[in-house]
């Protein structure tokens, strides 16, 4: 596979943020269009339910410092969600001036202002509870690992985060496309946990055996272990050179200087998520002549948001609906093409079956495949602990607490969604840290 | 299309093409000034007050008061009056009137309580063919410390006695500017009445402090680190000049014309202070603010509501709204509102809520909707977007619904005014079941056993 043929400024430019920061003056007129609703629907809406309307009115009355206490009061990673949220269908899609005015205030953007603000001074406003002598486990690094951490040192109890990565963060620092949110923020804001006494060990993977032995050993465990693999496609040649999973495209854009990350000219990307969106514009920035998303359903049946399907149609990518790919064609161990079949729906919607359209096969020359079919629950570690109730690939736990249905275990982030958004596995670290405290305290159930 | 109304003003004998003016300030320091001014469209100009010799001022001298998010709701200023020689003054006053015939030119003068002085100024400045004097009483900082402005205008007597000395020489009209820091501003107006004004100009500034750096904890405007209380004027002060304007429009005792000035930026405000009383207006901050460009949308403002309302010239309605303003025992306890909340305009910001509930009478009902009754019964729709759905005003799963608790609403119009959209929250008519009665007539109708006692308001 050859390096992008880029020069190292163009790329840098091509990755440049696509939320930019807004400016003081900026800020102080979008906070003055805040109506400070009560009850926000803005508020109602973030999975952390950040007091919208106050940090806006803290910005609004010159206290960014406040502001960004009240933000991260909420969401030990706001900065971070001020720049990968999809705002448009959370807190900005709720905002009543959007009825009034036809735009939401740019709440992301606020957001992003008040955080890095603070950042900048080198402000941090908690500190760790009076010392309760419990000991608690975390197994993974990402967003609710990191959320559950942050809140139980806020209580006193002291956490040791086990991460199989040599990088802390998750998918907030390696699986995010590049021009959202760079490797270098989001790993500040692994820095608030471990600023409260976190200890965090890398590459230290957790086995069934593994975690046996954390729950003996500790008072409790948090598990934010996140999801596996991606979906394979099942198909001959996949093992192709040149057939990439899509996690791994967005990693090298992390982990490598742009220059060194690999990239086809012409690259098909099968899947229709966001995921798919977030590598198919990757792609277009590292210099892809032709990107194109293959998706089996119909546009409107794409799990990706509008926002980023019309950013991928920006970046000039292409898209061929109903089609799916039947074989991996390749010369020599390198991919030519992929053989892709038309498909027929029947019936409406996700529910709707698909059948193969006779003789309608076709290629697609390419000389990269990236698969972006979603991750597959880690289902051999679930199994491997005795008790543990899975449904459908989701480890089942309670909404109030996190407890899973073994005592002393919680969960949290895309191991109980199978997949969502940075800010849902914010909200259920610190949902199961509470959980953790109760039971600690002796309050909860055991 | 309706033919155009006529908005040549007269005000004691002065006549301009407009009711607009520029009130004494710095935007009429200069003949340069003032024919800019004019050849934007300002029907008048009340030059910058002069003495005989230029004063000296300081630097800084300005002050302002934002609000959250807009500059300028208020203004305040330690600058003296002019600081130009009196020559150079005169020469220009002389060149524009000259230049501009039909627009009206006035001069605004303060000079040492003499009589001698006062005579003196008056017959240089009238040589200059200017339409008419206004006499700064009103200037609440700096000067008054020497005597002069706000220090004259405070005390009812000074007020008549130079006002009599400037008439015994005066040959055009004379105008006397009011100081709004005293305590009742009829007696000021009525003792430059009977010194012999042919008019009446209020208000000028409101004495003040605008702020205090809260870096330095300097005051705001600072020179050198101190501070000097300064006038105020601007947006804010309005509601101020309105009272005080009307108190002498509806005083019987005081029958000369009146011009109105304070915190007038928009067509609707010089309205207002028409309708009150004033004949004309005088502007100076929304200039200070904006530019000479302003009356351009101030006379098309006006033009466009005297067409709506079907008046031919000003004095139609000069003076309109002075009788329906009395004493709060001449109000009628039998008239009863209630606000009334258009749900298909509601936001759901709940605003009103949160202010009725904390700050009036706690007669708002909030109600949470789950969102798909919402969005079933109100035509309201989710936007999708991948695997999410929304709503504006929705969040939670549900959507506040605010109602008026038609029981208890004591009808305060607050809701109505903080409702940030148009319309939605409305006062409207409710039988009381009271006769028709003022507190007084209650009083008599109680001891007569006329009428049961009115119950005290429920409150939740």
């Amino acid at each position: 596979m050859a390096k992008n043929p880029l020069d190292p400024d163009q790329l840098t430019r091509n990755f440049a943020e696509i939320r930019p920061p807004i400016t003081p003056d900026e800020a102080r007129a979008q906070a003055a269009r805040c109506l400070f609703c009560f009850d926000a629907p803005c508020t109602r809406a973030c999975p952390t339910h950040i007091d919208v309307p106050r940090f806006i009115r803290q910005i609004l009355h010159l206290n960014p410092a406040g502001a960004a206490e009240t933000i991260l009061d909420s969401n030990v990673l706001g900065g971070s969600c001020a720049r990968v949220c999809p705002t448009e269908v959370l807190c900005e899609g709720a905002c009543v001036d959007r009825i009034l005015q036809g735009d939401a205030v740019p709440i992301g953007g606020l957001q992003r202002f008040a955080v890095d603000w603070a950042d900048g001074k080198g402000l941090s406003f908690f500190e760790p509870g009076i010392d309760t002598g419990r000991r608690v486990a975390v197994v993974g690094a990402g967003p609710a690992g990191l959320s559950c951490a942050f809140e139980l040192r806020r209580r006193g109890h002291a956490v040791t985060i086990f991460e199989a990565n040599d990088i802390a963060g998750g998918l907030n620092t390696v699986g995010i496309a590049a021009y959202k949110i760079t490797t270098e923020y989001a790993l500040s804001e692994v820095e608030r946990a471990r600023g409260m006494g976190a200890d965090i060990r890398l590459e230290v993977p957790i086995d069934g055996a593994g975690l046996a032995g954390l729950l003996v050993e500790y008072d409790a465990v948090f598990l934010g272990i996140g999801l596996g693999a991606t979906a394979s496609l099942g198909i001959p040649g996949e093992d192709a050179e040149g057939v990439w999973e899509a996690l791994d495209f967005i990693f090298q854009t992390h982990r490598k200087p742009f220059a060194e990350c690999e990239v086809g000219g012409r690259v098909v990307v099968i899947g229709g998520g966001n995921t798919a969106v977030d590598v198919a514009t990757a792609a277009v920035r590292l210099g892809a002549e032709r990107v194109t998303i293959a998706y089996r359903r119909t546009r409107a049946d794409m799990p990706a948001y509008e926002h980023e399907y019309e950013l991928a149609k920006g970046d000039g990518v292409t898209f061929e609906w109903r089609i799916s790919p039947v074989e991996c064609l390749q010369r020599g161990g390198g991919l030519t093409g992929l053989r892709m079949q038309r498909l027929e729906m029947h019936g409406q919607g996700r529910e709707a079956t698909l059948e193969p359209v006779a003789g309608k096969e076709f290629t697609l020359e390419c000389d990269m495949v990236i698969k972006a079919l979603g991750q597959q629950p880690l289902v051999e570690f679930m199994n491997a602990i005795d008790g543990l109730e899975v449904d459908r690939g989701r480890l089942v736990v309670d909404p109030d607490s996190g407890v899973t249905s073994v005592a002393g275990l919680y969960a949290g982030g895309d191991c109980i969604s199978k997949g969502a958004e940075v800010v849902n596995a914010v909200e259920e670290g610190k949902i199961a840290a509470r959980g953790i405290s109760d039971f600690l305290d002796g309050r909860g159930e055991r | 299309m309706k033919e155009r109304p006529n908005l040549v003003t007269e005000i004691c004998g002065i006549s301009s093409p407009n009711p607009f003016w520029l009130a004494s300030a710095p935007p009429t320091n200069s003949g340069a000034q003032v024919r800019r001014a004019f050849e934007a469209g300002w029907g008048g100009a009340v030059w910058k007050t002069l003495d005989f010799e230029p004063i000296v001022n300081v630097s800084s001298r300005y002050g302002a008061v934002d609000y959250d998010g807009r500059k300028i709701m208020g203004f305040n200023n330690i600058e003296l009056i002019s600081d130009r020689t009196l020559e150079d003054n005169l020469a220009e006053i002389r060149e524009v009137k000259r230049e501009f015939p039909d627009h009206a030119l006035v001069v605004s003068l303060m000079v040492e309580s003499k009589q001698e002085s006062w005579h003196e100024m008056v017959k240089r400045v009238e040589d200059t063919g200017c339409d008419g004097l206004e006499l700064n009483f009103g200037c609440p900082h700096g000067m008054s410390e020497r005597g002069m402005g706000s220090a004259v205008g405070q005390v009812p007597e000074y007020t008549e006695m130079i006002t009599t000395w400037v008439k015994e020489v005066a040959q055009t009209p004379v105008l006397v500017k009011l100081t709004p820091n005293i305590t009742d501003i009829r007696a000021i107006g009525r003792a430059a009445q009977a010194g012999g004004a042919d008019g009446l100009s209020l208000i000028n500034t409101v004495n003040s402090i605008i702020g205090v750096d809260l870096d330095t904890y300097r005051p705001l405007p600072h020179v050198a680190g101190r501070g000097s209380h300064g006038g105020y004027c601007g947006p804010a002060v309005k509601p101020i000049a309105l009272h005080m304007v009307h108190a002498l429009a509806a005083d019987p005792e005081i029958n000369i014309p009146i011009s109105g000035i304070g915190g007038i930026q928009a067509w609707q405000d010089a309205v207002e202070f028409m309708l009150l009383g004033a004949t004309n207006v005088q502007i100076c901050t929304a200039v200070m603010h904006y530019g000479f460009r302003l009356v351009e949308h101030m006379v098309s403002g006006l033009e466009q509501w005297m067409i709506d309302k079907g008046f031919e010239r000003t004095s139609d309605f000069v003076g309109k709204t002075v009788p329906a303003i009395g004493g709060w025992g001449e109000l009628d306890l039998a008239y009863k509102v209630v606000a009334e909340i258009d749900q298909d305009r509601c936001i759901h910001c709940g605003l009103c809520y949160v202010a009725c509930e904390d700050g009036a009478h706690q007669s708002i009902i909030r109600t949470e909707i789950p969102d798909d009754e919402f969005a079933a019964s109100a035509g309201a729709h989710f936007e999708t977007s991948g695997k999410r759905r929304f709503m504006a005003g929705a969040g939670g799963g549900y959507v506040n619904r605010y109602e008026i608790d038609q029981e208890t609403c004591v009808g305060c119009n607050l809701c109505s005014l903080l409702c940030p959209v148009d319309d939605c929250i409305s006062m409207v008519s409710r039988e009381s079941g009271l006769p028709s009665m003022t507190w007084a007539e209650y009083q008599a109708k109680l001891a007569k056993g006329e009428v049961e006692e009115i119950r005290p308001p429920q409150h939740r």
